[in-house]
C-alpha cells in the first residue's frame, strides 16, 4: 500500500497548528506555575472565557472584531486577577493539593457561568482572519490554522526571551516556593502573584480566540485544557521551552493518531503519553527536579 | 569495658556518601557497642543528619557498609530496618499531625502486628485482640514510663515542643528497638525539659536495655551521658573515644572553637551549657 | 452537659460509640431508617437510595483521598467498572445479587491496584493527574470494548432478585441498600481503629516517618487504592441495579468531581464526613430545583438548572476549602461540643 504522503503532510501541518496552540496555552500555565506554584487545572476554562468574552463583545455589543479582541483579552486579564485575589490568594501556604482542588472548583464555576449566559450550544466566532485555503507545496492548510500558528510562535518566542534575559525570571521562582524568602529579598509578592495570573489569563484568552476561530466555541472547550495538562507534564511544569517542544510534539502525535487510527483514539493516545511520561520522567523533559529534604 | 571482646551492635565501615559533587560523608567508620550511649557531635553541616539518614536507609552510600548485629544491612530497604530493630527520631519533629498521641505511639508497633484488612474490616477476633493488647502494652510500658498519660488523647499538633519530642521518643520505643537513634533530642528545650529527657535516655538504656545513638549539640549532656563520642567535621571522623579522650583532642577543639588557648577551651568544653 | 463518661477498661475506651446517649441516638436513627420507607413517597425513596449509594462511594473515596492523602479523580470510572461488572454478570451468568456485588467490588479492586501502581514514583498532584488519565482510558474502554460493555449503547440490567423478591421499586430496593451501606460504613470505621487505618493516615501526614516505622509505602498505597476501589465497585454495582442501564456516559469525569466535592464538603478523613458530604451534595440539585421553581423570573427553569448546579458545585469546593477545610463534620463536632459542655462555655 502506497503511503499517502500528502495526507500525512496535511495532518502534520494541522497537528503543528494545534501544537502551537497547545504550546501557547501551556505558556500561560507555566507562567502561573512559575510564579505562584499553582497547578491550574482550569487553564482550559480560562481559555474558554477569553473566547466567549471576545464573542460576547463582538456579537452582543457589536464592537468591531479587532476592538473586541483587545478588550476581551484585557477583560480576561482582569478576570484572572480577580480569580487570583479571591480564590488563590487565601490558599497561600496550604498544601498544593488543596490549591489544585480549588482550580478544579474554579473550572466548574467558569463552565457553569458560560453555559448560564450563553447556553450550551456551539457558536461561531465572527470572522477574524481571511478564510482562504493556503497551500504549502501540495498540502492544504486552513488559513486560520496558518495565521494562528504564527501568532503563537511570536508570543512564545517573546515568552522565551523574557524568561531568558529578564532578571525577574529567577525572582519568580522564589515567589512560587518560598514567599517568606521572596518578601525579604524585596520582591513584592502579592503584585507578582496578581500579575502572573493576569498575564496567564490574557495569553490563554489569545489562544482561546484562535481556537474558537478555528473550531467554534462551546462550554465544552475546556477539554482543550486536559491535553495542555499532558503538555506541561511532558515538558516540565515550570519550563517555557518544555511547553513549546512538548506542545508541538503532542499536537503532532494527536493529529497522527486521529488521522491514522480514528478520531476516538485521540484522547486515549494523549493520556497514554501522559502515563508513560509520568512513569519514566515525571518532571518532564525540561522541568526542575524537586528534591525532598529529609 | 573491654571493647575488643564485645561484638558491637552496629558497625559502620568506610561510609562515603556524595550528592553530585558534594561529599557529605567521607570514609566514616565507627562502632556502637551494645547497651551504651554513643553520641555523634560536630559543627553544623558536618554530616550528622546525613549519617543518620544513611543508617536509616534513606540514602544509599556510594561506598562502605553497615553491619547490624553482624548482618550487612547496607542494601536493606528502610521499612525493613525498622523490623530489624532500628528506631529513630527526627530533628524536626516528624509526628503525624492528624492523629492523637496514642495513635502516634501505636503506629510504632505497626511492623510487629499481624492484623490484615479483612480482620480490620470486621474488627473481630484477631483485630480486636491485637488492638487491646497493644493498648495495654503502650499504656503500661510506654505512656507510664514517659509520663505522658495526661495527654494521651490530645492531637499532637496541640502539644508543646518539648512534649512533642517526648511523644516521638514514645513512638520510637513502641518499635521495641534494639537501637534507638535520636537526632538532637533536646534541641530547643529549656533546662528542665533537657534534664527530663536526659533522665529518660538513661532509663531507656538501664531499664529497657536499648542501645542509644544520638546526635547532640548540648555539650553538657553529651559529656555527662555518653559512654562513647564520635566527632564529625566536614563529613569525616576526626575523633572517636570516651568523652574525656575527645575533650582533650586538639583537632576537636580546633574544629569547634577555632584556634585559641587550648587549656582555656578545654575548661569551657567541660562545663554544662548554661541555657 | 456530658458527664459520666469515664472509662474503666481499655476495651471501653477503644469502642466506636462510647456513651449511653450515643447508643440511644443510634437506636433512634435505626428506628427512623426502618420506618422511613413506610412514610415516604416514591420521590423521597428514590432520593434516599441515591444518597445511600453515594455514601458508599464517598466513603471509599475518603479512604483513598481523605485518609491516605492520595487525590483521585477516577472514582466515577471505578464505579463504572463495578457497574459494568454487575451488568455483565447478570446478563451472562444470572448469578445472585450479593455475589455479583462482591465480584464487582473485587474486579474494581484489581483495577484500582493497577491504577495505583504509579503511586510510588509519582506523588501528590502528579498522581491526581494520572487518575484523570486512567479515568479517560477507562472511558475509552467502556465505549469501545463492545463485546463486553456493549459499546456506546451500553448494557441493561434486570431488577435484582433478593430472597425471592424482585427489587424493582425504590421501596424494595431500599431494603437492600441499607444493610450494604451500614456494613461498608462500619467496616470503614473499624479500619481506622486498627493498624491498617493508622498506616494510611501516617502515609498521608508524613510518608518518610511512616517508612521509618516499618510501613512499606507501595504496599499500603496499593492497599488503599484497592480498598477504595472496592467501595467504588460495590457502589457502582448498586448503581447498576438501581438505574438498570449502564452506558459509557453514565460515569463521566464530572461525577468524580461530584464525589470529590462530597468529601471536601463533608470532611476529608472522617467517616461521618463521608455521610454528611454525600447527603449534602446529593440534595443540592434537588434544593436548587426547588429554588429555581420559586424564582419569579420568567426563565426557563430546566435550561438554567444544569449550569447553576455546575456553578454551585464549583463554589462549594472553593468555599469549603477556603472557609472550612475540615468540612461539615467539623461544624457538627463544634455543635456537639457546645452541647457537651453546656451550660459551661469551654
Amino acid at each position: 500500500m502506497d503511503f499517502d504522503w500528502l495526507f500525512f503532510a496535511e495532518i502534520s501541518l494541522a497537528g503543528l497548528g494545534t501544537g502551537g496552540l497547545y504550546a501557547l496555552t501551556a505558556l500561560a500555565f507555566v507562567i502561573i506555575f512559575k510564579s505562584t506554584g499553582v497547578v491550574n487545572l482550569a487553564i482550559g476554562e480560562m481559555l474558554m472565557v477569553g473566547a466567549y468574552l471576545v464573542y460576547g463583545l463582538a456579537t452582543g455589543f457589536g464592537l468591531p472584531i479587532w476592538l473586541a479582541i483587545v478588550v476581551g483579552v484585557l477583560g480576561s486579564g482582569l478576570a484572572g486577577g480577580v480569580i487570583e485575589r479571591l480564590a488563590i490568594r487565601p490558599m497561600v501556604g496550604e498544601s498544593p493539593i488543596s490549591t489544585f482542588m480549588i482550580t478544579v472548583g474554579l473550572a466548574s464555576v467558569l463552565v457553569g457561568a458560560v453555559e448560564l449566559i450563553w447556553t450550551a450550544d456551539q457558536r461561531r466566532m465572527p470572522p477574524i482572519m481571511p478564510d482562504e485555503a493556503i497551500f504549502i507545496g501540495e498540502a492544504f492548510v486552513s488559513s486560520k490554522v496558518f495565521y494562528g500558528f504564527f501568532v503563537t510562535l511570536i508570543l512564545i518566542s517573546l515568552g522565551l526571551l523574557v524568561f531568558r534575559f529578564w532578571r525577574g525570571g529567577v525572582a519568580l521562582r522564589a515567589t512560587a516556593f518560598d514567599q517568606g524568602a521572596a518578601y525579604s529579598m524585596g520582591i513584592n509578592v502579592p503584585r507578582v502573584f496578581s500579575l502572573s495570573w493576569v498575564i496567564g489569563a490574557m495569553i490563554a484568552a489569545v489562544a482561546g480566540v484562535i481556537v474558537g476561530a478555528i473550531g467554534g466555541i462551546s462550554p465544552a472547550m475546556g477539554i482543550f485544557g486536559l491535553s495542555v495538562l499532558v503538555v506541561v507534564i511532558a515538558g516540565g511544569l515550570d519550563s517555557v521551552l518544555g511547553a513549546l517542544v512538548a506542545g508541538m510534539a503532542i499536537g503532532l502525535i494527536e493529529s497522527w493518531a486521529s488521522g491514522f487510527l480514528g478520531g476516538e483514539y485521540k484522547v486515549v493516545v494523549t493520556f497514554l503519553i501522559l502515563i508513560i511520561v509520568l512513569m519514566i520522567r515525571p518532571y518532564g523533559l525540561f522541568g526542575t527536579r524537586e528534591i525532598e529534604r529529609l | 569495658m573491654n571493647q575488643a571482646v564485645i561484638e558491637p551492635l552496629l558497625t559502620l565501615g568506610n561510609i562515603t556518601l556524595a550528592f553530585g559533587g558534594v561529599k557529605a560523608l567521607t570514609d566514616v567508620g565507627f562502632n556502637v557497642v551494645l547497651n551504651t550511649i554513643t553520641t555523634v557531635i560536630g559543627p553544623n553541616g558536618a554530616g550528622k543528619t546525613s549519617l543518620f539518614n544513611t543508617i536509616s536507609g534513606f540514602y544509599k552510600p556510594q561506598a562502605g557498609e553497615i553491619l547490624f548485629e553482624g548482618k550487612n544491612i547496607t542494601s536493606t530497604p528502610a521499612p525493613e530496618r525498622a523490623r530489624l530493630g532500628l528506631a529513630r527520631s527526627f530533628q524536626n519533629i516528624a509526628l503525624f499531625r492528624g492523629m492523637t498521641v496514642l495513635d502516634n505511639i501505636k503506629l510504632g508497633r505497626h511492623a510487629h502486628l499481624r492484623t490484615n484488612v479483612l480482620d480490620s474490616f470486621f474488627y473481630l477476633g484477631r483485630a480486636r485482640r491485637e488492638e487491646l493488647a497493644l493498648r495495654r502494652e503502650v499504656e503500661e510500658r510506654i505512656i507510664d514510663f514517659l509520663e505522658i498519660d495526661h495527654i494521651r488523647h490530645h492531637p499532637v499538633s496541640a502539644l508543646s515542643y518539648g512534649l512533642q519530642k517526648r511523644v516521638e521518643m514514645a513512638r520510637a520505643l513502641a518499635i521495641r528497638p534494639k537501637i534507638l537513634m535520636l537526632d538532637e533530642p533536646v534541641a530547643g528545650m529549656n533546662r528542665e525539659e533537657t534534664e527530663d529527657m536526659a533522665r529518660f535516655i538513661l532509663d531507656v538504656r538501664q531499664e529497657w536495655g536499648i542501645t542509644v545513638l544520638m546526635v547532640e549539640h548540648d555539650m553538657g549532656m553529651v559529656m555527662d551521658l555518653s559512654d562513647h563520642v564520635v566527632v564529625l567535621n566536614f563529613g569525616q571522623v576526626i575523633a572517636d573515644g570516651t568523652p574525656e579522650e575527645v575533650q582533650q583532642n586538639p583537632e576537636v577543639i580546633r574544629a569547634y572553637l577555632g584556634s585559641g588557648d587550648v587549656s582555656d577551651l578545654r575548661q569551657r568544653l567541660r562545663q554544662p551549657v548554661t541555657q | 452537659m456530658r458527664i459520666g463518661t469515664a472509662k474503666f477498661t481499655y476495651k471501653h475506651d477503644e469502642a466506636l460509640f462510647d456513651s449511653r446517649t450515643q447508643y440511644a441516638w443510634l437506636l433512634v436513627l435505626a428506628c427512623s431508617l426502618v420506618a422511613f420507607p413506610f412514610i415516604a413517597n416514591e420521590y423521597w425513596l428514590y432520593l434516599a437510595c441515591l444518597v445511600m449509594i453515594n455514601i458508599v462511594s464517598a466513603t471509599g473515596l475518603n479512604i483513598l483521598t481523605g485518609y491516605t492523602g492520595l487525590v483521585s479523580l477516577g472514582q466515577a470510572a471505578f464505579m463504572g467498572i463495578g457497574a459494568y461488572a454487575v451488568a455483565y454478570m447478570d446478563n451472562h451468568f444470572g448469578t445472585p445479587v450479593i455475589f455479583n456485588l462482591l465480584i464487582a467490588g473485587g474486579i474494581t479492586m484489581l483495577g484500582g491496584v493497577v491504577v495505583g501502581i504509579p503511586s510510588l514514583r509519582v506523588k501528590g498532584l502528579y498522581l491526581a493527574i494520572a487518575t484523570i488519565a486512567a479515568s479517560m482510558i477507562l472511558h475509552f474502554i467502556f465505549a469501545n470494548w463492545g463485546s463486553v460493555t456493549g459499546g456506546t449503547a451500553g448494557l441493561t440490567v434486570a431488577p435484582p432478585v433478593l430472597f425471592g423478591f424482585s427489587l424493582d421499586t425504590s421501596f424494595l430496593f431500599y431494603w437492600m441498600v441499607v444493610p450494604v451501606m451500614v456494613m461498608m460504613l462500619l467496616g470503614a470505621a473499624n479500619l481506622f481503629r486498627t493498624r491498617i487505618g493508622r498506616a494510611f493516615i501516617a502515609i498521608r501526614d508524613r510518608d518518610i516517618s511512616a517508612e521509618v516505622l516499618g510501613i512499606p509505602l507501595l504496599r499500603y498505597k496499593l492497599l488503599s487504592f484497592g480498598l477504595s476501589s472496592f467501595y467504588a465497585g460495590v457502589a457502582g454495582g448498586l448503581w447498576a441495579y438501581f438505574f438498570r442501564i449502564v452506558t459509557p456516559e453514565s460515569f463521566p469525569l464530572s461525577m468524580s468531581i461530584f464525589f470529590l466535592t462530597a468529601i471536601i464538603v463533608g470532611g476529608m478523613g472522617s467517616t461521618l464526613g463521608s455521610i454528611l458530604g454525600a447527603v449534602f451534595v446529593t440534595m443540592i440539585p434537588e434544593v436548587l430545583k426547588l429554588i429555581v421553581g420559586w424564582l419569579p423570573v420568567s426563565v426557563d427553569a430546566t435550561l438554567i438548572l444544569s449550569p447553576v448546579r455546575t456553578i454551585v458545585f464549583g463554589l462549594l469546593i472553593i468555599g469549603f476549602l477556603i472557609v472550612e477545610p475540615l468540612g461539615l463534620q467539623e461544624i457538627w463536632r463544634r455543635i456537639r461540643r457546645f452541647f457537651h459542655l453546656w451550660p459551661f462555655k469551654s
